[in-house]
């Protein structure tokens, strides 16, 4: 069975989920691993198709999130149109900032570490403002209805979540088969070369880490509306960065259904943990770092390349 | 009038900032060598914090002391992490020696919460409250002795580079890795070497800055991106870059403290980070790549 099979299975596995599952626990606990699933695929149309590693994409999430929150609660706009501004803010921020880096060159280690300081210098300045809510965090008054984007029925939430995750699928398939997502594979496996044949490695990185941010800032404002409070250190404290990039690597880079599967594993290995242990704090982590290392060493093309056939689009496949 | 402020917190921020250049000095070490950039090197010095702290808490060691100690365990440690752990999952490509290395972050981090809390701890040692009078201002001892230690860590890592055989091969694979593997030297063996000395870099920074300082488990992941912004300020690999970076961006840290406040200080070193790597990457003494 191939990589993109398996995934296609999961992924239509997982929207029974709702109709199956009763306890409320377990549903929050899926409703959480598509969130990831789907911030890791914003992480991988960046690091995995673009080669573009960040270590900062709480910086977008963050934006939505938190975007969403100040239109809500200081001015008072309607859910889904601050929803809307945060994430075509968090795209601008990401083209931005993309535009800067990448203008000069910079990737690798330098890319990674910038987008970290830039995460960074947002937690500090987010917290430090009483109208970004300060330490304590932004809460967004409760308002069922769906008018509000607010559902009492959680498995609505799980549903957008679901329909975000095959979205975000297609996202990466729409990248293996089209123009666009050919040339930014190409700046990937060979920056000059692309460039020779008439590719603008600026503006398509540029535009991925738009697209990128604009989904991972999608998340944001998914998250801040399903949980309704959010503060500066889980939307763009180190957590949050790292939990994007891991989901893809380990579950396979630069492919459609990786980020998809490196949740599920994760989270699913992560909760394990948690049950037996007892939930000691930071102990899911150190497992999850753990499988970091050991993906590195043993599967570098994440676990989809567990399923047989190697995937198209990984590295070293495309010769630019 | 900030002016009577203003001079202390300079010796303060420079008496931080040789702790930065030494915990950096490790870093660019590890860089111009391997090309590698070890995200696990704040987690390092954390771990030797602690290491440090126990040392003192349950056997009374002081930490001035415990460099002898710590810093050949350090280096066995780095000697054996880049050996075992990070080596095997090079496969050629430099980004997974990045996430090795964030893995390795994550692991230690999180262990040293699990282990010991979130907990802010500090030793009280005899020369806390000890100071020196330095004319314009009065500055506690340990801070001096971290200070000159720092400084005289960095010497002794400049003459053993410079002088040793050790040295001369860990330059040789620096500059051209297969002309020295050509000639008879174990480039692997020297990675790791170059590893472990770095490391135990950590474990002296750790070990001075102990006395003036705390510990939590968040510690390291402040103190890499403080390292990496020294490591990039003074070029990617150059030691007296490192050391001038560690000393300005100390000072840096304590003049944003000093007008911002408190929680802002680190602030100004991630603003002088984003403009350096933005429009000055290669460093104030690097070369253009």
């Amino acid at each position: 069975m191939s990589g993109k099979a398996a995934g296609s299975v999961l992924l239509a596995a997982l929207l029974a989920v709702p109709f199956v599952v009763q306890s409320e626990f377990w549903l929050s606990f899926w409703l959480l691993v598509l969130m990831f699933a789907f911030l890791g695929q914003s992480w991988n149309v960046l690091g995995g198709y673009g080669g573009q590693f960040s270590f900062g994409h709480a910086l977008f999430f963050g934006g939505g999130a938190f975007g969403t929150a100040i239109l809500q609660v200081r001015h008072g706009i309607n859910a889904y149109l601050a929803g809307a501004i945060a994430i075509t803010l968090t795209a601008m921020v990401g083209a931005l900032l993309g535009y800067l880096v990448f203008r000069y060159r910079l990737r690798g280690a330098y890319f990674a570490l910038v987008t970290l300081a830039f995460a960074e210098v947002a937690r500090v300045l987010i917290a430090s403002f009483e109208y970004t809510g300060g330490g304590f965090g932004m809460l967004v008054p409760l308002a069922r209805g769906a008018a509000n984007f607010q559902f009492d029925d959680r498995r609505i939430f799980y549903l957008i979540a679901w329909t975000l995750v095959a979205g975000g699928c297609l996202i990466a398939l729409w990248l293996e088969n089209s123009r666009f997502g050919a040339q930014l594979i190409a700046v990937r496996e060979n920056e000059d070369g692309a460039q020779a044949l008439g590719v603008d490695p600026v503006r398509t990185k540029v535009l991925a880490i738009a697209l990128s941010a604009a989904m991972a800032a999608t998340v944001g404002v998914f998250y801040v509306q399903n949980f309704l409070f959010v503060d500066s250190q889980i939307a763009f404290g180190p957590g949050m960065s790292i939990e994007a990039l891991l989901v893809a690597i380990i579950g396979g880079v630069g492919t459609a259904f990786g980020p998809l599967i490196g949740a599920v594993v994760l989270h699913a290995l992560g909760e394990l943990a948690k049950q037996i242990t007892g939930n000691a704090p930071g102990l899911n982590l150190v497992l999850y770092g753990l499988l970091l290392i050991a993906a590195l060493r043993f599967l570098p093309s994440g676990f989809v390349s567990a399923f047989g056939r190697r995937p198209k689009a990984s590295p070293g496949a495309v010769d630019a | 009038m900030l002016g009577g402020l203003l001079v202390p917190a300079v010796i303060n921020g420079l008496a931080l900032g040789a702790i930065y250049a030494l915990t950096a000095l490790g870093l660019t070490l590890i860089y111009g060598v391997l090309h590698i950039i070890n995200f696990a090197h704040g987690s390092l010095l954390m771990l030797a914090l602690y290491a440090a702290l126990f040392l003192y808490t349950l056997g009374g060691v002081d930490p001035y002391v415990a460099i002898l100690v710590l810093m050949p365990a350090f280096f066995a440690a780095g000697y054996v992490l880049q050996r075992l752990v990070i080596q095997p999952a090079w496969h050629g490509r430099d980004e997974n020696v990045l996430l090795v290395t964030l893995g390795l972050a994550i692991v230690i981090d999180n262990l040293a919460l699990w282990l010991w809390t979130s907990t802010t701890r500090s030793i009280d040692s005899r020369y806390a409250f000890e100071v020196v009078d330095l004319g314009v201002a009065f500055i506690p001892i340990a801070k001096l002795v971290g200070f000159f230690g720092a400084l005289a860590f960095g010497a002794l890592l400049w003459a053993l580079m410079t002088f040793t055989d050790l040295g001369k091969a860990i330059r040789a694979v620096a500059r051209e890795r297969e002309g020295a593997r050509l000639v008879g030297v174990r480039v692997e063996h020297i990675y790791a070497m170059t590893f472990g000395i770095g490391t135990a870099m950590v474990a002296a920074a750790a070990c001075l800055l102990l006395p003036t300082f705390y510990v939590t488990p968040q510690v390291g992941y402040a103190f890499v991106l403080v390292a990496f912004t020294t490591v990039v300020l003074g070029g990617m690999g150059s030691f007296p870059g490192a050391l001038f970076a560690g000393l300005l961006l100390g000072v840096v840290e304590a003049l944003c403290g000093l007008y911002l406040g408190e929680s802002l200080g680190q602030i100004g070193i991630f603003v002088v980070f984003i403009l350096m790597v933005l429009f000055r990457p290669t460093g104030l003494f690097g070369a253009r790549a």
